[in-house]
């Protein structure tokens, strides 16, 4: 069996990628992109330490399994949401460059 | 008849019904109806006053008790009133020549926009006043001491739009207090000496005290104070030329007629102190003493038609004053009482002269006007020949009482009642000058004003005929108090049952010869004096004399109001410059200050928000980031 420090090392290398490409994109849809990663690292660290907790035997095992089910329930509500305001904006300025969406500042 | 004086109780609170009416509903009465409702209210009073006074000549003094007004601990103060001979002749003076004045103000206050407040401020002092006389304890007597002093304030101010106006006002009962003052420290003093504030029952415990005591001496002093705020004497007396700002009508009844001797009456009232407390009593008579002689030499130098007059009433409440203090309590009220009548004559005549003239007071501009308005400048000529104490007129008579009070007081021998009597002398003869200054200028004469003299005309019936009702008082009213020794003197004997003792030295027949035809020597050369002055010099004369300090000093009132003014208003200005700007610039500025320093701090986090989306996920990245090693560093260490 591969051992869970595997599993918890890709998850943080994801979640760190996800990161960056949140910080560094300027594109609406990589920055959707790069959270949607950031939400499935930590979805593979929830999940992997559901494994080694049912691998011994624990009582409450699969909680980290359904916790992972709510994670992806919410990211699909999520980006639902996201998705229809960025056609809308889309619809407005023909682009998508958040960098552009500042006249609410003072 | 016990029973119908104890009706007169209601005098008061119909003048008061008469106030509410007016002041709730007179601006939708029409017309005349505000001014008949009050003299109605008046006329009533003045009836009930008469059935008293009627009721008390039958059967003697009547007390009506109401029930309790203050108790508390040892402290009875009850609430009921006093008619005796003494009240019910205060109250006869004041529905009397109030009732005239009443409606004498129907003409004189015609089409002024506050007609029915006019009338409602006048029946409240009315009946103020009216309680002040009738009240058996001094508490009540107090209730309408500030009741009147609260309608002069208001009268005075009665045209409040003019600053002047208002200011005078405030004036008027800023000065008061500091009487009103005295008479709470009387009150005050009165019943720690004697357990009681009931006016009767002092009077009566006053002689069980040593003759002369210490506390004796110390209320009488204190009831002078207030004396002196209320009746305008010295140093007192600065609000009384200030409260010519009111209606003239109002002068005529508030600040000649009545309110104004409200301090006499208090010291008659108290008589059984004074009695028993000569050096407070001879205080009395050389404060007022002095105050006469200081305003009659005043009065000279005025030019204002109505300060004339009012100078003139701080210096015959002088000659009041100095009678009661002297003992001669009958003397005093008798001159309140023909004071009441040619005092308010002049001042009704003063009103329709300014009425006739659309307003002019200056008398520089007026003379002549006799010719044109024969009612008023007749009566108005009377009641200067009463006031100057030409014989046969009723202010002959009182005068002459107070002087020969003056000279024969037994107490009053020991603290110079020679000199007292000499200045009051003379006081009587400038009298009878500056009187004759104010007619000669305004009723004789050439006029000195063709435009003022072509305007002026006769005032209505309603007006002239209060003016020739109080003419003929003037003249009569003086027979009720004859030199004793020639006839009967009715008001000394009326008012002798009520009034302390006091020793009167008796002067021989001749001596009171003497007296007599020394006042009208006095009266005479005063005339004289102005005639020579005035008529003969034709006004040379007066603007030669004019350039002397005298003259100077009288013109300036002899600097008593600017010296206050540097004494208390302008400090107290000061001091209330201070305190504003202390608001202004500590407390005021503190607050703009801090209000002003939140924008600041709102404008300096305004600059966080870059509105770069990527700069607030950098931001969270950084708080979990920290977060994370708080958390790190936590688990290390535990």
């Amino acid at each position: 069996m591969v051992q869970t420090e595997y599993y918890v090392a890709l998850s943080a290398i994801l979640f760190a990628l996800g990161g960056i490409g949140v910080l560094t994109r300027r594109s609406a849809i990589m920055l959707f992109l790069s959270i949607e990663l950031m939400l499935n690292a930590a979805n593979l660290a929830i999940i992997a330490y559901a494994r080694q907790w049912s691998a011994v035997g624990a009582q409450h095992a699969l909680d980290g399994q359904a916790a992972a089910f709510i994670v992806l329930a919410i990211a699909a509500a999520e980006v639902a949401v996201g998705l229809g305001i960025l056609v809308a904006i889309f619809r407005n300025r023909v682009s998508t460059d958040v960098d552009e969406l500042s006249e609410v500042r003072l | 008849m016990n029973d119908l004086v104890q009706l007169a109780s209601l005098a008061p609170l119909l003048a008061l019904a008469g106030a509410i009416i007016n002041g709730l509903f007179g601006r939708s009465l029409r017309g005349n109806a505000p001014g008949v409702i009050a003299s109605l209210a008046v006329a009533a009073g003045f009836v009930l006053s008469l059935i008293a006074f009627l009721g008390v000549r039958a059967g003697g003094a009547v007390r009506v008790r109401f029930g309790d007004f203050l108790v508390a601990g040892d402290l009875n103060i009850g609430l009921g009133f006093h008619f005796d001979q003494l009240s019910v002749l205060m109250m006869l003076i004041i529905t009397g020549v109030g009732l005239l004045i009443h409606i004498y103000s129907i003409g004189y206050m015609q089409g002024d926009d506050g007609f029915s407040r006019y009338f409602a401020q006048l029946n409240l002092f009315v009946a103020a006043m009216l309680v002040l006389v009738m009240a058996d304890s001094f508490p009540l007597m107090f209730v309408g001491w500030e009741g009147v002093g609260v309608c002069s304030f208001l009268l005075i101010g009665f045209w409040y739009k003019d600053l002047k106006n208002a200011s005078a006002g405030r004036k008027a009962f800023i000065v008061n207090r500091v009487g009103d003052f005295g008479f709470l420290l009387a009150m005050f003093l009165t019943f720690k000496a004697f357990g009681t504030l009931d006016i009767q029952a002092v009077n009566a415990a006053a002689p069980s005290f040593a003759y002369g005591a210490a506390i004796l001496t110390g209320i009488g002093l204190l009831y002078l104070l207030a004396a002196a705020g209320k009746s305008a004497q010295l140093p007192l007396h600065t609000w009384l030329p200030d409260a010519m700002a009111g209606p003239t009508p109002v002068s005529a009844l508030i600040h000649a007629a009545t309110m104004v001797t409200a301090g006499v009456y208090l010291i008659a009232r108290t008589g059984g102190i004074f009695a028993n407390a000569p050096s407070a009593a001879a205080t009395v008579v050389w404060v007022a003493v002095l105050t006469a002689l200081m305003a009659a030499i005043v009065a000279i130098g005025q030019t204002d038609i109505k300060k004339i007059l009012a100078w003139s009433t701080i210096s015959q409440v002088g000659f009041m004053v100095a009678a009661v203090g002297a003992g001669a309590y009958w003397a005093g009220i008798f001159h309140v009482l023909t004071h009441a009548f040619f005092k308010a004559l002049l001042f009704l005549g003063a009103g329709s002269v300014i009425h006739a003239l659309g307003g002019e007071q200056d008398v520089r501009k007026m003379g002549g006007l006799g010719r044109k308005m024969r009612v008023t400048g007749t009566t108005s000529l009377i009641a200067t020949l009463a006031i100057a104490g030409v014989p046969f007129l009723s202010g002959y008579f009182s005068k002459d009482a107070i002087l020969g009070a003056l000279l024969t007081s037994s107490p009053l021998g020991n603290y110079g009642g020679q000199i007292l009597f000499a200045l009051l002398m003379v006081t009587a003869g400038i009298t009878a000058f500056y009187m004759f200054r104010w007619y000669y200028l305004v009723f004789a004469g050439e006029p000195r004003s063709s435009a003022e003299y072509e305007r002026a005309h006769e005032s209505p019936a309603v007006m002239t005929v209060p003016l020739g009702i109080l003419a003929v008082g003037s003249v009569l009213i003086g027979y009720v108090g004859l030199p004793a020794f020639l006839a009967p003197n009715a008001i000394q004997e009326w008012l002798a049952p009520v009034m302390a003792h006091v020793d009167f030295d008796h002067l021989n027949t001749s001596a009171e010869w003497m007296l007599l035809l020394g006042s009208v020597l006095v009266a005479a050369v005063g005339l004289g004096l102005g005639y020579w002055v005035y008529v003969i010099g034709s006004g040379e004369l007066a603007k030669r004399i004019g350039n002397t300090p005298l003259a100077n000093a009288s013109r300036g009132a002899f600097g008593i109001d600017r010296l206050y003014r540097g004494l208390f208003t302008e400090p107290g200005e000061g001091l209330a410059e201070g305190v504003a700007s202390l608001d202004r610039d500590v407390v005021d500025r503190g607050l703009t200050g801090v209000s002003g320093a939140v924008p600041l701090l709102g404008r300096l986090l305004v600059l966080l928000q870059s509105g770069y989306v990527r700069a607030y996920a950098f931001a969270m990245v950084l708080g979990v980031l920290a977060l994370a090693v708080v958390a790190a560093l936590i688990g290390v260490l535990a």
